[in-house]
């Protein structure tokens, strides 16, 4: 019991994780219709984007107050990796906006080789990493031979901060006109240009948006497991974009309730049966959500006009 | 010029057919017959569900409910339909006679076996294709066949050579009757609207079939392409003995050329007769003018 | 759109120019200042630090604002006067350029067959292993994998993301069987394409029914579920160790070593690992051309013309009577095929096979290199993996670059971020890829080329 207590506390923290990426992909489908391969590195790159500023702040501001840090470089990555992703998206992505549907893929294949590479040369192939912070935990239940089933301080930030995050996010999205301009321009993009709305920039938008999600997941990330690697876009971007696909694509519920669920999943699976084959957990569970139920736990069925 | 269509046996019979999608009823209960020989026309305003029932019939849906029968070759196999609805198959043979269940096929058997082709309302060519390969890959079917399912082909038999010639004779013939063939190597989607559509018929028409479904093929023709339409479409009905059966907007085309006309409103068949009958019958001109019954006729009385 | 640009476009306004120039400086700034203003290194605690490196955070931030400047000074407005002269009407290809087009593939072919003996006069019998083995072998190895995926992505426009799975199995089962029966090349190069093409069907049967990206997805996902398997049934597979001592080709029975019965003695010539080296080329040549002749004969056979149909209109097709479901199988098996020809001469080639050789970075560079090629053409296909891989292998050759950047300055690092860098341009600058147009499979009175515009990609 105290083990299965403490994978689901882990699950959820994961998940959460997962969820924030994946809404970045729903989001950037839904208003595009198009797979942003490049997520992955996105989030990648926020994480790196948190570390130097954790940095910058701890070693060279020497600010001690973990929270106050944590804040900033909360705020700080949000702010350059929205800058990043509305960069990739005029480069890569706007000028093959349009019929064609293989070059923008290959575009964003190409453009995720270009970020983790990118790092990999700037800042070394080597896995960086912090010292932990946040270290205390509640422990929960404690069973006969010892085993704590406990919950730490660094989950509850990473459960806070998500919920509030994802909180903000709800706002914009349902209640502003920004968030109904987006809506408008899922359903039909011709229709929303011709009512006046600015999709160009609607679309930048999203991707900012996006791009903010992925800097708090990053920033979570690095403060959860405390190193971050070059390499670390590409099995979070895919599992992430496994719960997109899971919840919906295209459906902001689906999401966070895909998400949740595949840290679960990874969890449970990791405890119970294998560490090994945690990833090809994921991956299955992508392939026959995709054979069996393509649209998703939340999402609505894909009927071809004839 | 009419078909014997209503005293020989039909060659489809549409009986209590239902589509339904979620709570939304598309097609309800609708019956009908379309006679050997016949064109066979179904109109209705906008939304009526024709567009839906011609989906049942050629496979792309599968209805709700209800029984599509087609028939081919000796009539008499019309009498094991009630045994080959509770045996639950989708076929059987007597004699040269076969009878399909048409509702219990794919689509893409549907044309193969039973024999049915279609257009459709925003024509599906093969844009990038050319004109000939357009008609080429109508015979696909003989085709493969002829080329041992690509094996013998591959080590260049000359079965297969023949075969493509033959393929390439008729889509010639086809490219004759609607004056193409001088641009038989262009890319279908260069073509001029009306040559467009004239090419999507004949398309289907190279499959060979018995029926032959077109969606709205006179949409968008002016007067002098809807009547060089109407000319191709007895052409066929008459040189290739197929049966017709048609969605249409265009009354001009519609009267000049139906043998026998179906009225949809809503999903529901309120008229069915020949031209004559359906062209007075009050029920369909208050459905394509969206008033009651009665007022159509208060109308009528007071014209003198 | 054209037409409509203002007459300001045209001209050229420095203030506008700085303007953007400063625009751009500082969105660059933003952009590298994390990542290349402050290098995080570990000191002598094994702490993580932070360095600085402002000069080439100022260096970059120039050079995205001085070419910025430039390009809206003297660029864009040139470009804006372009797009208001009058754009003649599709006219026919020159008489000259279609000489030429007749012209390249012979030309391309003959330079192909004469490559070896020419690296070898030109660079000497140390020199031309290399060129010949990390290029010529290389470049064709992923020519032939282009054109097997050419069927797929290319003819059938279904979007396999996840074609390295079939290239592994080819791999794999080449080591294995080899090294359980002992069995020959020349058996077990059509068997394991043979396998490929089962696995093919296998993977095809459950995905074929999904539409466009969702089938891309799903054949990622099968081609990581490969690899993850590949490295984890360690009894099988060896893990990530990987299978050793794959016993390699021989020309037709005698072995490339330096034995008495070795290629070189029989032949009386002194033993050089050229020799195999050349043989490889030339097997490799040989498979790649089996593989563009039958897919120019499959496109004139009706499986071939299906597959086009099929990525131009599925509906249209099933409405004619194909079924495209084992239309779709056909293409997926077909070209999985040709990917484990291609995995049982890499196994063999190599001596040594891994799971590292089988990442989803080998199909994303695959596919990039079909989309490259454009419209399904095998020219278009060939010509971009000469591009892109001989361009990523001739970055190692750039060590002259040392004498400007460094000692310290490896060019290979910068190989696959080029390489990303490369895709991304490519694709902005040309969507459809190189071949603009499609040549149809049969002809009536002259065959005539379609233009671009209105071949479909598929829908998957």
């Amino acid at each position: 019991m105290e083990v299965f207590i403490q994978q689901l506390i882990n699950g959820i923290t994961l998940g959460s994780i997962y969820g924030l990426i994946a809404l970045g992909y729903t989001m950037v489908f839904g208003i595009i219709g198009m797979v942003n391969f490049a997520h992955g590195d996105v989030f990648m790159v926020s994480a790196f984007i948190a570390l130097v500023t954790f940095l910058v702040l701890t070693t060279w501001l020497g600010i001690g107050s973990i929270v106050v840090a944590l804040l900033i470089v909360l705020i700080v990555a949000m702010l350059l990796t929205s800058l990043v992703n509305w960069a990739i998206e005029r480069i890569a992505y706007r000028p093959l906006r349009g019929s064609f549907r293989l070059a923008p893929l290959i575009s964003a294949i190409g453009m995720s080789i270009f970020l983790s590479n990118f790092v990999q040369v700037a800042q070394g192939p080597r896995v960086k990493s912090i010292p932990p912070f946040f270290n205390e935990v509640i422990v929960l239940m404690t069973r006969d031979d010892g085993y704590e089933a406990a919950v730490s301080y660094k989950q509850i930030v990473v459960w806070l901060v998500t919920a509030a995050l994802l909180a903000v996010f709800w706002f914009v999205v349902t209640r502003t006109a920004l968030g109904r301009a987006q809506r408008a321009c899922e359903q039909d993009q011709k229709m929303a240009a011709l009512l006046g709305i600015d999709v160009d920039r609607t679309v930048s938008i999203t991707f900012i948006i996006a791009a903010a999600l992925a800097a708090v997941a990053g920033t979570m990330y690095l403060t959860y497991y405390g190193v971050v690697s070059f390499a670390d876009g590409f099995v979070p971007g895919v599992k992430a974009f496994t719960a997109a696909v899971l919840g919906g694509i295209g459906s902001l519920p689906g999401a966070v309730v895909g998400g949740l669920l595949i840290g679960l999943v990874e969890t449970m699976w990791s405890a119970y049966v294998s560490t090994d084959y945690k990833d090809v957990a994921a991956f299955s569970i992508l392939a026959i959500t995709m054979i069996f139920l393509p649209q998703g736990i939340l999402g609505r069925p894909d009927v071809e006009k004839v | 010029m009419n078909g014997a269509g209503h005293d020989m046996a039909p060659i489809l019979r549409v009986e209590h057919l239902d589509m339904r999608f979620g709570g939304l009823v598309a097609v309800n209960d609708l019956s009908f017959t379309a006679g050997r020989g016949d064109i066979t026309a179904l109109i209705g305003p906008n939304g009526a569900g024709k567009t839906t029932v011609f989906n049942c019939i050629t496979g792309f849906y599968k209805p709700t409910e209800g029984r599509i029968a087609l028939q081919y070759g000796d009539p008499g196999v019309w009498d094991e339909l009630a045994a080959l609805t509770d045996r639950g198959e989708r076929s059987v043979a007597r004699g040269d006679g076969v009878l399909f269940l048409l509702e219990r096929m794919p689509d893409y058997l549907v044309t193969q076996q039973a024999r049915v082709a279609r257009t459709f309302q925003n024509i599906r060519l093969f844009q990038g294709m050319t004109v000939l390969e357009n008609l080429l890959v109508a015979q696909h079917n003989p085709l493969m066949r002829a080329s041992g399912f690509t094996l013998l082909g591959a080590l260049g038999l000359p079965s297969y050579g023949q075969a493509e010639r033959a393929a390439i004779d008729k889509a010639v013939y086809w490219l004759e009757k609607i004056a193409l063939t001088a641009r038989a190597d262009d890319p279908a989607g260069e073509l001029p609207y009306g040559d467009q559509r004239r090419l999507e018929i004949a398309r289907a028409m190279c499959t060979d079939p018995v029926l032959l479904c077109l969606d709205e093929p006179a949409a968008g023709l002016n007067p002098h392409e809807s009547a060089e339409l109407r000319r191709y479409l007895h052409m066929i009905r008459s040189e290739h003995a197929t049966s017709i059966l048609l969605i249409e907007h265009d009354m001009s085309v519609v009267m000049e050329i139906s043998d026998h006309i179906i009225v949809l409103d809503h999903g529901q068949k309120i008229a069915d007769g020949t031209p004559d009958a359906i062209r007075n019958d009050p029920k369909v001109i208050a459905a394509y003018l969206g008033v009651e019954e009665e007022e159509v006729a208060d109308v009528e009385s007071e014209i003198p | 759109m054209a037409a409509e640009a203002p007459s300001s476009a045209t001209r050229i306004d420095v203030a506008r120019a700085l303007r953007e120039g400063a625009l751009a400086g500082l969105i660059a700034f933003g952009l590298f200042l994390p990542l290349i203003g402050f290098n995080t290194v570990q000191n002598i605690h094994n702490e993580l630090v932070l360095e600085t490196r402002w000069p080439l955070l100022a260096a970059m931030v120039a050079i995205m604002a001085i070419g910025r400047f430039l390009y809206a000074l003297l660029v864009a407005p040139w470009r804006a006067r372009l797009a208001l002269r009058p754009r003649p009407e599709q006219v026919a290809v020159a008489p000259w350029r279609a000489a030429l087009g007749r012209w390249v593939v012979p030309c391309a072919l003959g330079f192909a067959v004469v490559y070896p003996p020419l690296a070898l006069s030109l660079a000497g019998v140390q020199g031309a292993v290399k060129w010949i083995d990390n290029f010529g072998v290389q470049i064709l190895i992923y020519v032939m994998l282009g054109w097997g995926l050419n069927i797929v992505v290319g003819l059938a426009g279904l979007l396999d993301l996840g074609y390295v799975a079939f290239y592994a199995v080819g791999a794999y089962s080449y080591a294995l069987l080899a090294q359980a029966f002992g069995l020959s090349f020349w058996i077990l190069l059509p068997l394991a394409g043979c396998l490929a093409a089962f696995w093919g069907m296998l993977l095809g049967f459950p995905v074929l029914r999904l539409r466009g990206d969702y089938l891309a997805i799903v054949t990622l996902a099968f081609g990581e579920i490969i690899r993850l398997v590949l490295i984890n049934w360690v009894p099988v597979t060896n893990g990530y160790a990987g299978i050793s001592g794959i016993p390699r080709p021989s020309f037709f029975g005698i072995p490339f070593n330096a034995s008495d019965e070795g290629f070189a003695a029989r032949f009386g010539l002194e033993f050089s690992p050229i020799y195999r080296t050349i043989f490889l080329y030339y097997l490799i040549l040989a498979l790649a051309l089996i593989t563009a002749a039958l897919t120019v004969r499959m496109r004139r056979l009706p499986i071939g013309r299906a597959w086009e149909a099929l990525r131009e209109d599925e509906i249209a097709c099933r409405s004619l009577g194909i079924n495209t479901t084992n239309t779709k199988l056909t293409a997926f098996a077909i070209g999985a095929m040709f990917a484990g020809f291609a995995g049982s001469f890499f196994a063999a080639r190599q001596g040594f096979i891994s799971p590292e050789s089988f990442t989803f970075m080998e199909s994303a560079v695959i596919v990039a290199i079909v989309v490259l090629g454009g419209m399904g053409s095998l020219v278009g296909v060939a010509v971009a993996a000469v591009i892109m891989i001989g361009g990523t292998e001739i970055m190692r050759e750039l060590d002259f670059l040392k004498i400007v950047f460094g000692r310290d300055f490896d060019p290979t690092q910068y190989r696959m971020l080029l390489f990303g860098f490369a895709m991304v341009l490519i694709m902005v600058w040309k969507p459809r890829g190189l071949i603009a147009t499609r040549d149809p499979s049969t002809f009536l009175k002259e065959r005539k080329s379609i233009a671009g515009s209105h071949v479909k990609e598929g829908h998957g």
